[in-house]
């Protein structure tokens, strides 16, 4: 069986299943783990599209 | 007085801080399950096995302890925290890696990456097990 992510999509599930277990062990209660959890997840994908917006700019 | 201090300090090694971070390096979650933080365990079983299933079904390579360049010993020590995963999968000959496929070095990532948050999960069992976390 082979799966075939676009970047785009690799880097979502990436970011999802790691920001899940960043929760889990960076942080004490349950509330603080999905708040840090959420965090990590936006830190991820924003650093994604950040990124992604500075290399098209680059390219032009 | 000091000797008070220190025999205070080193607190003794407890059955479970062995065993939690070694059942825990084998199967992902394990360490907390048996410290029964039934949910936290299965959340991190599910998100480390995933990342390493989905690694090796984007076809990503799996790095051998004998790789000989440094790159794939480091490769190496990230795959090796997956533990039973890592285990399996040398034994079942999978994850050969194909170049063909142009996901396939998200795949080594994923599979290195799921191994470096067992690491993480091992040293978080290993805390709960000192009573450094709850």
């Amino acid at each position: 069986m082979t799966i075939t992510l676009n970047h785009f999509s690799a880097a979502a599930v990436f970011a999802l299943l790691a920001s899940i277990v960043f929760g889990i062990t960076h942080r004490e209660t349950a509330r603080e783990m999905v708040r840090y959890g959420l965090y990590c997840f936006a830190m991820f994908l924003g650093g994604v599209l950040v990124a992604g917006w500075a290399m098209w700019l680059l390219r032009r | 007085m000091p000797d008070k201090t220190k025999a205070a300090q080193a607190e003794p090694l407890s059955m479970m801080a062995v065993v939690a971070p070694a059942v825990g390096w084998l199967i992902p979650g394990a360490g907390h399950m048996i410290q029964k933080r039934w949910i936290r365990g299965l959340l991190l079983f599910v998100s480390i096995a995933t990342l390493f299933v989905l690694g090796l079904a984007m076809q990503g390579r799996i790095y051998k302890a004998n790789g000989g360049d440094i790159l794939d010993i480091l490769g190496f020590i990230g795959d090796i925290g997956a533990g039973g995963l890592y285990i399996v999968t040398v034994a079942m000959d999978w994850g050969q890696g194909a170049i063909a496929f142009a996901t396939a070095d998200y795949g080594t990532k994923f599979m290195i990456v799921a191994g470096l948050l067992n690491f993480i999960a091992v040293a978080d069992a290993y805390h709960i097990a000192i009573g450094k976390k709850q």
